[in-house]
């Protein structure tokens, strides 16, 4: 008997799909959300007619769900913009979920695209807002903080409080680099070695450039559906057991970048879903930077607070040699960052994970539950943080 | 490295916060205060954040705190440091570590506040090396 989430029955993610493109200078970011919606649908066996729910973030264009509605020629009787940066999509899972047990919708269709890299945008280096009116903004825009450098605040501090050391950290880019090796989407492709981290640029210090996630275009779609819908379809079924979600900020200067809002979001999930830790046989944790994911295994409990540099060392992470396999499509570091947001592309692996779709090189045996983490808008200030329990039916 | 004080983009002023940049100008540090709770804040809100009050205030900073974290950007037609600088005040506060070596610089050490001009703007509070005399 599946324990976990409450509600009419929970919900389940029927189809998913990780748009190939890394650099579309011949598509328009409606068409990555229209063609990752079609793809995704098919894979659910659904068509567009099914959906009647949508759900999208800010890198939709112009109105958000309504320009995207309009551009699929969507009949919705349900929306939600919700915006917290690349993690977004998993509170977008979760509201889906939670939409449909009220019966606002049945098939919810989740969708992200955009292209960064064929804009040649500076992604985490470029001071940049979000919005200019934005009440934080004349007190820390003056001061050129970016991406790069609110994360590396964070990786400094880390070091400083647990002498957490960067060749720990470029633990996690190896084991991003040994999974993407068998993935031929994956923009680099090359097993990289710890000297090979600790040897690029620095971008921020202590952050290397093989510290950071790549830049791509490219799009992803998520189709969740209620009990009725999946028990309908021939697919394996993929059920949200447990999801939570929290924001963290520097709380008017009572700042601690020790810990991230994954510490409450996790919690949540964990609570939800009524299992630890210990019985996550995958985990998608999103990796913006090297330090994110290491912040988050400690927050989400895999390893105690600080442990964090000695739990991802070693191979740990790496599918078939380490204790818990991450990111095995090649996570951001290496694979996949579509539109400067992660989110999508750890739902669609975890799925492939609980579907046993994953490549056979990294495909974790009898992976019945796995996890799902991320960290939106900025480590370093102010984020979101949201975790999803998904289980194999 | 030497961290050459940063031409900052000019800050937008606003209604709210026009007082805290008019003090800038004659080289004084702001901080919010609440009566109702006793609590200082940044950045600063006419409504405190930690207890919601409108009943807040200006406070003159000492301008000095020590350095919680930084990170020297690499990536940069000229390196900069970003920090946290938590003010003796107990705030922590986004700012640049300028006029020093990028070596000098280490979490917990001591920093007073310096004010630099802005693009066509003004001046912003940026935070170096407290030295001995001498």
């Amino acid at each position: 008997m599946a324990a976990g989430r409450s509600g009419a029955g929970g919900a389940y993610v029927m189809g998913v799909f990780e748009h190939p493109t890394r650099k579309a200078v011949d598509r328009s970011i409606g068409q990555l959300h229209a063609e990752s919606a079609q793809a995704a649908l098919a894979d659910a066996g659904l068509t567009r007619d099914d959906v009647d729910g949508y759900f999208c973030a800010g890198d939709a264009p112009g109105l958000g769900p309504l320009s995207l509605v309009d551009y699929m020629g969507l009949k919705v009787r349900h929306m939600d913009s919700t915006e917290t940066g690349g993690t977004s999509y998993l509170m977008h899972v979760d509201h889906a979920a939670q939409a449909i047990a009220a019966g606002k919708c049945s098939v919810a269709l989740i969708t992200l695209g955009g292209r960064p890299r064929a804009l040649g945008m500076a992604t985490g280096t470029a001071p940049r807002v979000y919005s200019a009116d934005a009440p934080d903004v004349p007190f820390e825009f003056p001061y050129g903080f970016t991406t790069a450098n609110l994360y590396a605040m964070v990786a400094r501090r880390h070091m400083h409080a647990f002498g957490t050391t960067s060749a720990q950290l470029a633990w996690v880019k190896v084991a991003a680099s040994h999974h993407a090796q068998h993935n031929p989407h994956a923009l680099l492709k090359d097993v990289v070695t710890v000297e090979d981290v600790l040897a690029s640029p620095l971008i921020a210090d202590p952050l290397h450039r093989l510290d950071c996630c790549v830049i791509t275009d490219g799009g992803g779609a998520i189709v969740v559906t209620a009990p009725e819908v999946a028990k309908s379809l021939n697919r394996p079924k993929v059920r949200l057991r447990g999801a939570g979600a929290a924001a963290k900020t520097p709380d008017g200067g009572r700042l601690d970048l020790t810990y991230s809002a994954v510490a409450q979001s996790g919690r949540r999930a964990f609570e939800e879903a009524g299992v630890t830790p210990a019985d996550i046989k995958y985990a998608s944790i999103y990796d913006s930077f090297t330090i994110t994911v290491l912040m988050q295994l400690e927050d989400l409990g895999f390893c105690a607070k600080g442990e964090g540099g000695r739990f991802v060392a070693d191979g740990n992470l790496i599918s078939g040699v380490g204790r818990l396999p991450v990111n095995t499509d090649g996570g951001g570091l290496c694979n996949n960052h579509p539109a400067n947001r992660g989110g999508v592309t750890k739902v669609i692996e975890a799925v492939r994970q609980l579907r046993g779709e994953a490549h056979p090189r990294v495909q974790v045996p009898g992976c019945d539950l796995a996890l799902v983490s991320g960290i939106g808008g900025q480590l370093g200030s102010r984020h979101g943080g949201a975790t999803v329990i998904l289980e194999r039916e | 490295m030497y961290l050459k004080p940063r031409r900052a983009p000019a800050p937008d002023r606003t209604p709210e916060t026009a007082a805290y940049w008019d003090a800038a100008r004659d080289g004084r540090l702001l901080l919010r205060g609440c009566r109702a709770c006793g609590q200082v804040h940044h950045y600063p809100r006419t409504l405190c954040p930690f207890c919601f009050s409108a009943d807040t205030e200006w406070r003159v900073a000492s301008g000095r705190g020590t350095i919680y974290s930084y990170s020297v950007m690499h990536r940069a037609a000229e390196p900069y440091a970003v920090a946290y600088v938590r003010l003796d005040e107990g705030v922590t506060v986004m700012t640049n570590l300028v006029a020093c070596e990028a070596d000098e610089i280490r979490i917990d050490g001591a920093v007073h506040v310096v004010f630099h001009p802005s693009e066509g703007g003004d001046p912003i509070p940026m935070f170096t090396p407290l030295r001995p005399p001498g």
